[in-house]
């Protein structure tokens, strides 16, 4: 009976489709509008004259021969040496997420399992450090870095980064670990094991959809970083989303919009697959410090 | 847990925040309260047959030898904090006095960088953290009222524009309203006005950064609460069913209230994310018309040939305070939840 109700078009939910309609349109249409124009040359894609230029390629079938071209991606990745700074996202991202997890689960399982007052200032201190604008950080750090010359190189930005990162991990990963029971390791410890065995054999087993989850959003603020990485690296060891920024400055004089937006596609395409096979841990983490309070 | 265990556990992760986090703040503190050594100037007299001239040069060994002997610069107090360039007030009391309006005067005051970037950000997070809650919490229901096989795509499309990289979504968004872009060149279709263009107007451009600031963080207050729709007790809807409530009436004394929590959840993390808004003003190329204080902190340090430490210190010192206010509420309730959680 329950679900006959559940199925029956009222006025409430019609309203309810159309609203999340509009709102998926919203959503969607601005990348899907991107990743299809960026496959056009600039004619097209900002075609004063008519949009339906961009969908179907009037100019670009002109200019190339094609309605399809990959000339944007071309001039990115090749002549603008993109591909460089896709490595050094690679790098950076790569070494932030795996120090942030092994520093934060070692002390998120510490503030689970510890009773005293002290892990709770551990944490409201986080959750300050969570607050901080990156930017104020970041002017922190110039004059230090400049005197120590360690400014513009990868392993600085990559320290920084799992510093900024640490806060919101150690709070994910200590709200994960308090889900794990206490009799678990404590049963272990009983049995003669010392605090770091149990936690190698009966934690570290057991840890890895709560560390996945945690390494996703690491892997988010480290990939979409703009703050630290536009400040603290130098031209040649620029990361994507710098890179992007500088080439808005050049390629717009020179009529290469076209590529940026390939490049911006190409930065964006990673995030696509990851939210393709990570939906169900990205919604469990946005949720898990909510939900449980 | 042993003392000595723990502090081995949590080592790595406290030094690493305290290095990174705890002493930069102290560091912006201390080169907030210095300004740039002047360079020495050499005066001196050459004197000819012909008549006697002065010549000035710049004393570069002295120079080098001032900033090796007080790298930080010369000790300046607070100066820093009053200037023109922060809270400016000589120039305020200026303005008051020469003002014969209160409009003319804020009009002056708005003038000032740090005002202007106080009066965008504070006026950004106040405005789009309650459409995203609001928003967020209506696609919640929505997708809530959906049948089960358009969840899942739904939500994948949704999380979209929260994952995309603030720069590059904001980038996305600036093309299509641009003159010559789809958006930008429908409305001007539209309006038949071939010269509107939305970032020339700064109301415009203000709405422009806000509906990018609601698109980009809507995602996450729809997730949180549609994950809290789910766990709503059932009893207590069907409670309030075979009692008469209508739908509106269930959603507004049994949803809601079961939701509240959330809520504040959601908006202390707006507040803190939205409070350093900086990429978009970089993507649409908005700092005529607007800025924000992650912005003018990072004019300071990049604008002229040497960044001006002490004037991006005092404005990281001000954003800081800022924050703390922001948090005062939030933390002095945690301080009494844990006070009285350990008291029972």
């Amino acid at each position: 009976m329950n679900t006959k109700i559940e199925n029956k078009l009222t006025p409430v939910r019609i309203i309810a489709f159309v609203f999340v309609a509009l709102w998926l349109i919203v959503a969607m249409f601005p990348f899907i509008w991107t990743l299809w124009g960026s496959f056009k040359v600039q004619a097209d894609f900002f075609s004063k004259a008519d949009w339906a230029n961009a969908i179907f390629g009037f100019h670009t079938e002109k200019q190339t021969g094609n309605f399809f071209t990959i000339d944007g991606y071309y001039g990115s990745w090749i002549e603008e040496e993109f591909w460089r700074a896709v490595i050094n996202t690679s790098i950076v991202v790569f070494f932030t997420v795996l120090i942030s997890l092994t520093f934060g689960t070692l002390g998120g399982y510490a503030l689970a399992r510890s009773t005293y007052r002290y892990a709770f200032w551990i944490l409201m201190a986080g959750l300050i450090f969570r607050a901080m604008p990156h930017m104020t950080l970041v002017s922190g750090y110039l004059q230090p870095f400049f005197a120590w010359n360690v400014w513009g190189i990868l392993p600085t930005t990559i320290i920084v980064l799992v510093a900024i990162n640490q806060p919101f991990t150690l709070w994910m990963l200590h709200s994960f670990f308090l889900n794990i029971p206490k009799d678990l390791d404590e049963s272990a410890m009983c049995d003669g094991c010392n605090r770091f065995q149990a936690f190698r054999y009966v934690i570290i087993p057991i840890m890895w959809p709560g560390v996945i989850t945690t390494g996703l959003f690491s892997f988010l603020l480290a990939y979409n970083d703009f703050t630290v990485t536009s400040m603290l690296l130098s031209d040649e060891n620029e990361t994507m989303i710098p890179a992007i920024a500088s080439f808005l400055g050049t390629v717009q004089e020179e009529g290469k919009v076209m590529y940026a937006v390939a490049a911006v596609v190409s930065a964006t395409a990673p995030l696509f697959f990851l939210v393709m096979f990570f939906q169900r841990q990205i919604v469990s983490g946005l949720t898990a410090g909510a939900v449980k309070g | 847990m042993k003392h000595s265990t723990f502090l081995l556990f949590i080592l790595p992760s406290l030094s690493v925040m305290f290095l990174f986090i705890a002493i930069p703040i102290v560091s912006v503190f201390i080169q907030s309260l210095h300004i740039e050594h002047k360079q020495v100037i050499i005066v001196s007299e050459n004197c000819d047959p012909f008549g006697c001239e002065t010549t000035t040069s710049v004393d570069t060994e002295a120079s080098a030898k001032l900033k090796e002997k007080a790298p930080l610069g010369k000790f300046n107090g607070f100066k820093t904090y009053s200037n023109r360039m922060h809270f400016a007030f000589d120039e305020i009391g200026e303005a008051w006095n020469s003002s014969d309006s209160f409009i003319v005067f804020v009009k002056k005051i708005y003038n000032f960088p740090l005002y202007r970037a106080l009066s965008f950000t504070l006026t950004y997070t106040f405005v789009v953290t309650p459409f995203v809650l609001f928003l967020g919490f209506l696609v919640a229901l929505g997708v809530n009222n959906l049948p089960k096989l358009l969840k899942g795509p739904t939500i994948f499309a949704s999380l979209l524009p929260m994952i995309v990289t603030p720069l590059v979504g904001s980038l996305i968004l600036f093309w299509m309203v641009d003159g010559d872009g789809v958006i930008g060149a429908t409305l001007q279709k539209l309006f038949n006005d071939n010269s509107l263009s939305l970032k020339a107007s700064p109301v415009l451009t203000w709405v422009m950064l806000m509906v990018y600031g609601i698109w980009h963080l809507m995602p996450f207050s729809f997730i949180v609460f549609y994950a809290g729709l789910q766990t709503v007790p059932h009893e207590t809807i069907e409670a309030a069913t075979i009692d008469g409530a209508s739908k509106f009436q269930r959603t507004r004394h049994v949803v809601i209230p079961h939701l509240m929590p959330l809520a504040i959840f959601i908006t202390l993390i707006l507040l803190m994310d939205n409070f350093r808004v900086f990429e978009p003003i970089i993507s649409f190329r908005a700092e005529a018309h607007a800025t924000s204080i992650s912005w003018l902190i990072w004019n300071h340090l990049r604008e002229s040939a040497y960044p001006l430490y002490n004037a991006a210190g005092a404005t990281s010192m001000i954003t800081i305070f800022c924050v703390g206010i922001l948090l005062l509420p939030v933390l002095i309730r945690t301080w009494r939840d844990f006070n009285e959680k350990n008291k029972g």
